[in-house]
């Protein structure tokens, strides 16, 4: 179970934007986030929504699993809203003026668009990059989109090694910690009780072994890797070689569409300004 | 045929540094290696068996002797890294642990890695890497996580990430010592497979006696030197010696041994339990 970080909350599918070229993917992302910042008003803001409700439809995944994504989030969503309902200034007083504090009708609106914003951002970019991106094609997107700065001596294809190499050990490591753990728990130690410097205490036997066990992989892989031919970067070739299709053109089209749509609405749209 | 490793009194020590002394581990060590044979390597914890495995790969350098690969001598003055990596790319190895081998997140792509590090064309290394699992049997894992494998499955991925690189000899370094029976049997048959079927040549380090009766060819090492050199019969007739130097024998042969103790006139040579049974009903009733 906690040792999916494989395919962290990847959703297997075969859908559209299963099938987009992960370098175009990340740099989607980041023009989808810079758009949504853009938005200032009513009409840019329902934009927003309608593209949110298309990213959906396009990737597949179900609606449970997209709000289960926000609910760690409800707190601060909730927080930022509150703030914004009752500190905002504006011109409709919604309460008698006898009360002793004041709601006006612009912060209601305003708390909306802020909720409706944070909402948007954190499930745009995961549809788009998460839940259907695996890490690993993650990682080769960023390595072949950076491999530019290579020329300039940043390590790429070494950052990118390790990521590969991290996240192929990580299920590993967290199986290992669970046995020491049942191993140590079979001979009296106790994790849960006691005062925190305690429980750090009772950490030390796990982590000590761990780390040797660690090593010892490191150890042996380095060795397997050497076996294997492994000499660094230069010179190697991919199997997977990553390739845009009309998938990504489209998407591209698509992302501008957005961006433009959103700077349009902010000029010529009449309605409600958003502030903040 | 012709000798695919060649190896003239190899000896190897871990160099010590400062307070910690050097540790000796092969003394004047001597074999040829058929191409396409089936050798498997016998010995007890720590007489050297890995660090022969690793003198073979290149990994590690011996102080003495000559080592050829493929009939190049890989110890002398003007070796240059591209003759190293080319004998890499004729000997691979397969390791104990399952885990601590396998680099990528995804089957193929582990399957993948040796070609990509010899720069071979994204097309070809695809083709090598469906034949490969194909090989082993372990196409329709092609793209599963590798850390959800079973041991056994992670040791045939590991045997097809060698094949992609189209090895003609692997080392199994205790591959088999990690896993249940199952998954020993399913790594042992996809060896033996690669060996008849494919011609590739297998060095089979192994504490599994039954395992090595498989082999053409069983070399015993004790302490850093080969101390018997023959076939599974040869070797496994001598259980004398093979206990002395702390090893077991199959199971048919200790029996085997035990009747002939007892004045029986049995062969030692039969590692087959049913061939084993007809040959001491056939002694017993001799001696009646
Ligand atoms: N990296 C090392 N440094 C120093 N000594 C080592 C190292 N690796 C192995 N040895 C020693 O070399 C001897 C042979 O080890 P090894 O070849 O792994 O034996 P085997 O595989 O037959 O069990 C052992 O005594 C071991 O302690
Ligand atoms: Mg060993």
């Amino acid at each position: 179970m906690r040792s999916d970080i494989v395919f962290g909350q990847y959703c297997e599918g075969s859908s559209f934007l299963h099938k987009l070229d992960p370098r175009w993917k990340i740099i989607f992302v980041f023009s989808y986030i810079v758009g949504l910042f853009l938005a200032k008003n009513i009409f840019a803001f329902a934009l927003m929504t309608l593209s949110i409700i298309l990213l959906w439809v396009l990737s597949g995944i179900r609606a449970k699993i997209l709000i289960k994504g926000l609910r760690p989030l409800l707190f601060i969503i909730a927080f930022t809203a509150i703030i914004n309902i009752f500190w905002f200034k504006g011109e409709t007083p919604l309460l008698p003026d006898s009360w002793f504090f004041q709601i006006y009708l612009e912060g209601i609106i305003n708390a909306l668009l802020i909720v409706l914003r944070v909402a948007v951002l954190v499930t745009g970019t995961s549809i788009l990059l998460t839940y259907t991106t695996t890490p690993i094609a993650l990682t080769d997107g960023i390595e072949q989109l950076l491999a530019p700065l290579a020329k300039i001596k940043v390590p790429v294809h070494e950052f990118s090694m390790m990521m590969t190499i991290a996240l192929r050990f990580i299920p590993t490591l967290i199986e290992e910690t669970d046995k020491i753990m049942s191993a140590q728990k079979a001979r009296g130690s106790d994790f849960s009780q006691g005062s925190l410097a305690r429980r750090a205490k009772a950490l030390v036997p796990v982590l000590v072994p761990l780390f040797i066990s660690a090593f010892r992989r490191a150890e042996d892989l380095a060795t397997a890797m050497e076996c294997r031919c492994y000499t660094g970067g230069a010179g190697r070739t991919r199997m997977n070689v990553l390739h845009s299709t009309w998938r990504d053109a489209v998407m591209l089209v698509a992302i501008a569409a957005f961006i433009a749509g959103i700077v349009l609405l902010n000029i010529f749209a009449p309605g409600y300004v958003f502030a903040m | 045929m012709s000798a695919i490793i060649k190896a003239e009194h190899l000896s190897f020590a871990y160099p010590g540094d400062g307070d910690t002394p050097a540790v000796p581990v092969l003394h004047d060590v001597s074999f040829e290696i058929e191409e396409g044979s089936f050798v498997a390597v016998l010995g007890h914890n720590g007489c050297g068996k890995s660090t022969l495995a690793k003198l073979l790969c290149m990994i590690l350098e011996p102080d003495e002797g000559i080592l050829y690969i493929n009939g190049k001598d890989m110890t002398s003055e003007d070796i240059t890294d591209e003759d190293i990596y080319d004998a890499r790319r004729r000997v691979g190895m397969v390791f104990q642990n399952p885990d601590n081998q396998l680099v990528a997140t995804i089957v193929e792509e582990d399957v993948a890695f040796g070609c990509e590090n010899l720069g071979i064309p994204s097309e070809k290394i695809r083709k090598r890497v469906d034949e490969a699992l194909d090989t082993v049997g372990m196409r329709k894992y092609a793209r599963h996580a590798t850390h959800r494998l079973s041991g056994g499955q992670k040791q045939r991925i590991a045997i097809a990430g060698v094949l992609a690189m189209r090895r003609k000899c692997i080392i199994f370094d205790e591959s088999t010592a990690m896993l249940d029976p199952g998954g020993r049997k399913e790594v042992m048959d996809t060896i033996c497979r690669l060996n008849r079927e494919e011609g590739i040549t297998v060095i089979h380090i192994t504490h599994y006696m039954n395992e090595a009766t498989l082999a053409d060819r069983v070399i015993v090492m004790n302490d850093g030197r080969i101390i018997m050199d023959g076939t599974p019969g040869q070797v496994f007739s001598c259980a004398d010696k093979l206990w002395e130097a702390g090893l077991d024998v199959p199971q048919t042969t200790e029996l085997l041994w035990r009747m002939k103790e007892a004045g029986y006139n049995v062969r030692l040579d039969i590692f087959d339990p049913e061939e084993c049974a007809s040959e001491i009903a056939k002694a017993i009733a001799e001696k009646r």
